[in-house]
């Protein structure tokens, strides 16, 4: 839909930052231009999201300049950025949950009367701003927190709109929404983009990019590799751009389809709240169990249930025939269960940050490492050179703070941590979002492995792609309530697509298979 | 060698340190004894027992709560000794048991309140104040007590052994004691873990909860402890006595380099904090500055070493 | 407005109406068993010792909604206590003047906080902790012992009652509706709750943080200093007391926590915090109603705060996934 060059809206020249010694942007040259979806790629650690927060004005960059049109520009904050029509919507929102739709949606530049915010004027343009963005049944004065992640999605889309932007980034913005969600959002972007608006786009998923995009920028270590125009690259290329080596993304081989499971956990009848009903599953040694479904169907609860985290639910469980009720995460840990689990938010859930690589590895482990009271450091040093080893995590020294590596270096660590407790169970919650190629591959293998020794895992994941390539069995979740178990060749894309959206198998038209996953 | 020593201490620490130079300097121009054995060996004296009450309250901290209980707990452990001391032979043996145990009880119920029923620390240390106060109140019939010391807690308190104070022992003792526990045990680092992240602590199956009532355990038996020490130097106890301990307290933690907010914090650092506060308070006395005086002075001094190494991180997204 | 209006709003404001409900019973109970007849007196002294407290309650609520805290009102309080009871006296227009000056200090004490806690970066606890220690050692300054002279007649304007309801009373509702509400609705008031709530994505949506901060610190000192002017004219004199200071900073903090505002901050409001003192100070008026004994009160008081506080703030009985009780 482009055709020949256009002025850009905003231009980076010479643009570089650094952090300590680490180089996140070099001598970077860039541009956006108005009327065009620009989709930006790169592994974790290629800058992109340096790139994004320098041009919303949250970071300064040590060397080069911003230019808007003509004009030179310094951001020496978002409000800055924001004066000059560029509004961000950001993987970890920029909502205040203890406000409502309409205080957040207007709150940089709230309608005023008097000196006063003007509150019957804001819930007008919450309204209008919330249908526009097809989510009229929210009601303005509701508190964020009562929302489901999807829904504050959309009303952080909603406050970008509303900002009027010239230059609107999107920063794994769809990462939480359901697939219903996605396609409004893809139409209304390019609704904005047909009367004018330059849109830049971070995203993992290409799926995405090849539906939206029409340019497409590649960085690789801090500095922009090149740009070309959606189409021109497939995908083996665009990968090699992007590593800068020839990796396939390939899953490693499932092993034969065994007749019957070896059941390590077995739970029957678990409910909670209104978030699970009347659950029962049966999980395999050696086997990779799938959980699928749209976002928020009470995947996340599931694995928390198991791991004992949830208080008040109801219905059995029972490891290796003998009836058991695990109390929490200490008791989940424990050498009698041997649960393990990656949480969904290695940040807040799996590391402490400022806490160093070597405490944050050795932490799930430290009382076994400790026989007479005392941390045996000889044994703690073995343990942690081992893991670092045997999952490749790139560490300079241990002593720095784990906030220093990268987000799939993180990952490692957090699956590091638990791989010492040598788990018999392993649950993961969606492990490999927001992490780069290479890295997931690695955890792919190292899932196999795993489950081919003996480990049965329990594997929750937002990418299709994934439960296919990965899962032995697939468990479908809709509402609280398992609605399919997909085995061998049932394991498609179609039948998980069907099954996720509540369609009986023969409901299933050729259209499901099409719609926009919910990864 | 001295290079990976200092390296190991935090800045903070070492700024503090710097500041009780400069302290001991300026009292020295007013005064040459104040820097004499004699009168140095009297301070750490006194020290010890602002050291005893804030060891304990450092680990609440580095976990990120706070006790306002201490003034109270203090009081208490030192009213509940004294009293039990009027009890002949038997009375007298267990007045420092009975004193602690009671600093353990309140400890404990504060922890229980935090980690149980996730009451913020402030508010239910605030509420076990008041609580206590009630019950002192209620058992002192409003007087001051009529206790004494037992020989034991003055012996403790007051009486020197190879010529240094023996409440500098007992401080020493407490605080090698834990600092040796934070830095190798297992339960030092849950602490850290705890108050750096404590939803990720519990994922990892750390037992949160006891970790948390046990540090709120210890703080109370070191309150205690204080209260207990300063009834033996001052041969009784009375009421309010702990009150003058709280701020200094925090302040002394603080300047030591403890974050506030939980996670971090070396032992060594609050050792030089309490050292920096007494010096600072002794300092002002021998300046004869009046109350008012020292009170601004005091909190200025504070203001002014945390904008040189207290300040946190900007917020930038 | 819809139901579904009316169940937002009242969902919203749980806290402080459970508190009014609280305190509606527990003044009634009080003002039923008292001894003596209803008396216009009766309210005007009741009232008169809680709304020294609901000024300071509230000027604790705004530092609270930023998730701060402010532990120098007691101090700011008694230092213009004392600094009134220096200024506030003679002719009307020296009085009008010490007035001012007297809110001025609160005002500047309160600056100084913010500009600490704003642009020093340092946490809020630590430094009002030694701000504090500084705005009473001025106290002390002006006022070595309990004493001075404060102006009878406006003293006597302020203990009386007006149409039966008294005086003091009426201050309240006119500070909470010519400061509070105007600034709840303003930009830096909204700025508080959004600073409280989230900062760091209030700071990414281009909300001026520490233009709120600021206003909540500076507010929070005069209405600290309005809390003492009044406090001064009660007693007819000023004092440095230290316990007395205390005890205001720590009821303070309860009275806004039984009122309903969190204390991790973005959400609550003045109201609660003024609901919060009052119920506070009934507690000591109802154990007097029913005769309870003297050396049992203090212990009456402590369960009872420690009580309040505790089911305002348990978190445990709702909250049924673990993993939300840490935040």
């Amino acid at each position: 839909m482009t055709s020949g060059p256009r002025t850009p809206f905003l231009r980076m020249e010479g643009v570089s930052k650094r952090y300590g010694g680490v180089t996140a942007l070099e001598d970077v040259n860039f541009a956006c231009v108005p009327a065009s979806i620009h989709a930006v790629l790169g592994e974790n650690g290629a800058g992109k999201s340096t790139l994004i927060k320098i041009i919303a004005g949250a970071v300064q960059p040590d060397e080069g300049r911003l230019l808007i049109g003509e004009r030179t520009v310094r951001f020496t904050s978002p409000v800055d950025a924001a004066r000059e029509g560029i509004a961000c919507i950001f993987q970890e929102l920029s909502l205040m949950p203890d406000l409502s739709i309409a205080d957040n949606i207007c709150i940089t530049n709230p309608p005023q009367r008097f000196g006063l915010i003007d509150r019957r004027a804001q819930f007008r343009r919450a309204e209008a701003l919330l249908a526009r963005v097809g989510c009229a049944d929210l009601h303005p004065l509701e508190l964020v927190k009562n929302l489901p992640l999807s829904r504050r999605q959309m009303v952080e889309i909603a406050k970008a709109l509303g900002r009027n932007p010239r230059l609107l980034i999107l920063d794994e913005a769809t990462s939480a929404l359901t697939a219903a969600d996605v396609e409004k959002v893809y139409a209304i972007l390019r609704e904005m983009r047909n009367e004018g608006l330059a849109i830049l786009y971070i995203s993992h998923r290409m799926h995405e990019i090849k539906a939206l995009a029409d340019t497409c920028s590649i960085f690789r270590n801090g500095r922009h590799v090149e740009t070309y125009a959606q189409g021109s690259h497939d995908d083996e290329e665009i990968v090699r751009l992007m590593i800068g080596r020839e990796l396939k993304l390939v899953y490693p081989p499932k092993p034969q389809q065994r007749s019957a499971i070896d059941p390590v956990l077995e739970v029957r009848h678990l409910s909670w709240q209104q978030r699970l009903a009347d659950v029962s599953l049966t999980v395999g040694r050696g086997e990779i169990l799938g959980l699928g479904g749209l976002d928020g169907q009470g995947q996340r609860e599931l694995l928390l249930a198991l791991f004992g985290v949830l208080s008040d639910q109801r219905g059995d469980m029972q490891m290796n025939g003998a009836p058991i009720r695990i109390s929490g995460p200490a008791m989940a840990k424990s050498t009698k269960v041997g649960m393990a689990l990656i949480p969904e938010d290695r940040k807040t859930e799996g590391l402490m940050l400022p806490m160093s690589i070597r405490d944050n590895l050795s932490l799930a482990v430290l009382s076994k490492l400790s026989p007479r009271g005392v941390v045996d450091r000889a044994q703690e040093a073995r343990h942690v050179d081992d893991a670092v080893r045997s999952l490749r995590i790139r560490v300079d020294d241990l002593n720095n703070p784990v906030s220093s590596l990268s987000g799939g270096n993180q990952q490692k660590v957090v699956i590091g941590k638990w791989l010492m407790t040598a788990a018999r169970i392993v649950l993961l919650n969606d492990p490999t979002r927001g992490i780069d190629v290479g890295t997931k591959q690695e955890i792919y293998e190292l899932l196999r492995k795993l489950a081919d020794a003996g480990t049965a895992i329990v594997f929750y994941s937002t990418d299709y792609d994934e439960l296919i390539g990965m899962c032995d069995r697939v468990l479908i979740l809709y509402d609280g309530r398992i609605v399919r178990e997909l085995s061998g060749a049932m394991i498609n894309e179609r039948s998980i697509v069907a099954a996720a959206l509540n369609l009986s198998d023969k409901d299933a038209s050729p259209e499901a298979a099409s719609v926009g996953t919910a990864a | 060698m001295i290079g990976g020593v200092l390296k190991s201490v935090d800045k903070p620490v070492l700024i503090a340190a710097g500041f009780i130079v400069v302290v001991l300097a300026i009292g020295s121009t007013i005064n040459t004894s104040f820097i004499s054995p004699t009168y140095l060996l009297q301070q750490l004296q006194v020290a010890s027992f602002l050291g005893i009450i804030s060891s304990g309250m450092m680990l609440v901290i580095l976990l990120g709560q706070i006790d306002l209980s201490l003034p109270w707990t203090v009081t208490t452990g030192a009213m509940m000794a004294t009293a039990v001391a009027q009890f002949g032979p038997w009375g007298v043996a267990l007045a420092i048991p009975v004193g602690l145990l009671c600093g353990l009880v309140v400890g404990i119920v504060n922890g229980l309140g935090y980690a149980y029923l996730r009451v913020p620390s402030m508010i239910f240390t605030l509420g076990m104040n008041a609580l206590l106060l009630g019950l002192m109140v209620l058992y002192s019939g409003g007087f001051a007590p009529l206790t004494r010391a037992t020989p034991l807690m003055q012996f403790l308190a007051v009486h020197k052994s190879f010529g240094i104070p023996n409440a500098l022992f007992v401080w020493s003792a407490v605080t090698l004691a834990l600092a040796v526990m934070l830095r190798t045990t297992p339960f030092g680092r849950y602490v850290y873990a705890i108050g750096n992240r404590e939803s990720a602590a519990y994922l990892s199956g750390v037992r949160t909860r006891q970790v948390i009532v046990g540090c709120f355990a210890i703080n109370g038996v070191t309150s205690a402890l204080g209260g207990v020490m300063l009834a033996g130097y001052s041969t009784n106890a009375y009421q309010g006595m702990g009150d003058a301990y709280l701020l200094p307290a925090i302040a002394a933690i603080v300047l030591g380099g403890t974050s506030i907010l939980g996670g971090k914090g070396q032992y060594i650092g609050t050792v030089v904090g309490v050292l920096l506060i007494v010096l600072l308070q002794s300092m002002l006395s021998v300046m004869q500055m009046p109350e008012a005086g020292r009170q601004i002075i005091y909190g200025v001094v504070i203001v002014v070493m945390l904008l040189v190494y207290g300040r946190g991180a900007k917020v930038h997204s | 407005m819809t139901r579904r209006d009316v169940r937002l709003l009242l969902a919203r404001n749980r806290g402080p109406l459970l508190a009014l409900g609280v305190f509606a019973v527990m003044f009634g109970v009080f003002l039923h068993e008292h001894p003596r007849q209803i008396s216009v007196n009766l309210l005007t002294t009741a009232s008169n010792k809680a709304v020294v407290l609901a000024l300071v309650a509230m000027a604790q609520t705004l530092p609270v909604l930023t998730r701060g805290l402010d532990l120098s009102v007691g101090s700011i309080m008694t230092m213009s206590a004392c600094a009134s009871s220096v200024l506030v006296n003679g002719s009307p227009s020296h009085v009008a003047f010490g007035i001012v000056l007297v809110l001025f200090g609160g005002l500047a004490a309160g600056t100084i906080n913010g500009a600490i806690v704003v642009f020093g970066r340092i946490q809020p606890i630590i430094a009002t902790l030694a701000t504090g220690a500084v705005y009473f050692g001025i106290a002390l300054l002006l006022r070595p012992s309990p004493g001075g002279d404060v102006s009878e007649g406006l003293s006597n304007a302020l203990t009386y009652a007006v149409f039966g309801v008294p005086s003091t009373f009426l201050l309240l509702i006119a500070v909470l509706l010519l400061v509070w509400l105007p600034f709840r609705h303003s930009v830096l008031g909204r700025g508080c709750y959004a600073a409280g709530s989230a900062e760091g994505a209030a700071y990414m949506s281009g909300v001026r943080v520490g233009r709120s901060k600021m206003a909540a610190y500076m507010l929070a000192g005069l209405l600290s200093a309005t809390a003492g002017l009044l406090l001064s004219l009660v007693a007819l004199s000023g004092e440095a007391s230290a316990p007395q200071s205390g005890a205001y900073t720590l009821n303070s903090i309860a009275s806004v926590v039984i009122g309903g505002t969190s204390l991790f901050g973005g959400s609550g409001g003045m109201a609660g915090s003024v609901i919060g003192a009052f119920v506070l100070r009934t507690i000591g008026d109802l154990l007097f109603v029913f005769d309870a004994p003297p050396l049992w009160q203090p212990l009456f008081e402590g369960i009872i705060l420690l009580g309040a506080v505790s089911l305002g703030a348990a978190r445990v009985l709702r909250i049924k996934n673990r993993l939300e009780l840490f935040t």
